[in-house]
């Protein structure tokens, strides 16, 4: 019945349960520092650059990105194996959920990194 | 089409049964067949379907053994909700039209009676029995020692054990609707209920089930413990088997000693001197 892959699906849960517990957290830290000022404050450009370059906002970001990918992607991937079953579909839904969410990963730390302007 | 016996007594209560019709194989397709059968306080759903079998349409496909949900022979969907008809009665259900319709998750083979082999081959996947490394099936056969095991343990694994393999959890599952590879809750929860037993000394069964679509596919609906004519927690089990598999758990089981016993034969040999 088992089948082979780089990590047991036990491993993947585990991640997937971390993730998603840390990123409860962290958004409600980033909701915290949004609620510091007036709702339409928060929106105007100059204060959102100015939020770019702090380093803690950014760091929350970034940890917000790499949790909400991890643990969407991998409840994407867990839909989509239930949806159909057949060794093709589900390397390919593997391969593909990996993918997007390196590719978002990825996007969304050069945004962070030109919206700072290191 | 409602079908009724007139020789019955008419001041005898009646109940209307729709019967989900269907042969596999056949493109008639799928209809409802309604009948008219007399009860009394005390008739089972089994017994009004047989009822229907004996004296009104002999063609209704119904599969049945025990009368006393031992077996799990019988179950089906009565009223949306999967049961044993056997130990569903139809006063208790305080309704004037009862529909019968097989188990859903199972592909059906004529009318109420569905094809359990899927279902089967999920449950021998757990290696539904004792793996004990001292101890093979003959010396269990010669009768010569026994596993202590004391009430604690028992307790461990006591309620899975009464898993009848009827199907309703595995048709009450909703992951089991859309995952045909998922074990369902009644494997699962047998292998929690040997991984549990300080008899079973194998290392491999929860790798059985750290499968893509092995225990983590459960989400908790809990429909199937619901839905258990026997009581068991099918439910618990899967969470218990995940606690320990994510860690939360430790696994402390003291194997079972083996205690060296007077053979079945030599009991049976001198009893019979004395007597």
């Amino acid at each position: 019945m088992a089948s082979r892959t780089i990590l047991k699906e036990s491993q993947i849960m585990k991640i997937h349960y971390i993730t998603g517990i840390a990123a409860i957290f962290v958004v409600a830290l980033h909701i915290m520092m949004r609620l510091v000022v007036p709702f339409e404050q928060s929106l105007e450009y100059d204060y959102i650059i100015a939020n770019y370059k702090n380093i803690v906002y950014v760091l929350i970001l970034e940890a917000i990105l790499v949790l909400i990918s991890v643990h969407g992607f991998n409840g994407i991937r867990i839909i989509l194996l239930e949806l159909r079953q057949s060794r093709a579909w589900e390397n390919m839904v593997t391969v593909v959920t990996i993918s997007a969410m390196i590719g978002l990963i990825a996007y969304g730390t050069r945004t962070i990194i030109l919206a700072n302007g290191l | 089409m409602i079908m009724s016996n007139t020789a019955e007594n008419k001041n005898e209560k009646k109940i209307r049964l729709k019967v989900y019709r269907e042969n596999r194989g056949q493109d008639s397709g799928s209809h409802y067949d309604t009948f008219e059968v007399p009860y009394k306080k005390w008739t089972t759903v089994l017994d009004a379907l047989l009822y229907v079998k004996s004296y009104m349409d002999p063609s209704v496909a119904i599969r049945y053994s025990c009368r006393m949900a031992s077996c799990g022979s019988c179950g089906m969907k009565i009223n949306g909700i999967p049961k044993l008809a056997c130990y569903t009665k139809i006063s208790e259900l305080e309704t004037s039209t009862i529909e019968c319709e097989p188990l859903p998750n199972f592909p059906i083979i004529r009318d109420l009676v569905t094809d359990f082999s899927r279902f089967f081959d999920h449950h021998k996947s757990m290696h539904p029995y004792i793996e004990a490394k001292e101890s093979s099936v003959d010396d269990t056969r010669k009768g010569t020692f026994s596993f202590y095991q004391s009430p604690e343990d028992v307790d461990k694994y006591l309620q899975f054990s009464y898993c009848i393999k009827c199907g309703l959890c595995y048709s009450a599952c909703p992951t089991v609707g859309t995952d045909v590879n998922f074990p369902g809750p009644q494997a699962l929860a047998q292998q929690y209920r040997y991984f549990a037993d300080t008899r079973d000394e194998s290392a491999k069964r929860l790798d059985i089930v750290d499968d893509r679509h092995g225990i983590w596919r459960c989400h908790f609906a809990g429909s199937c413990s619901k839905v258990c004519p026997k009581g068991v927690d099918p439910a618990l089990g899967i969470q218990l088997l995940k606690s320990y598999m994510l860690g939360i758990s430790k696994n402390d089981k003291v194997p079972a000693k083996k205690i060296e016993v007077e053979s079945i034969d030599n009991r049976y040999n001198s009893s019979a001197k004395t007597e």
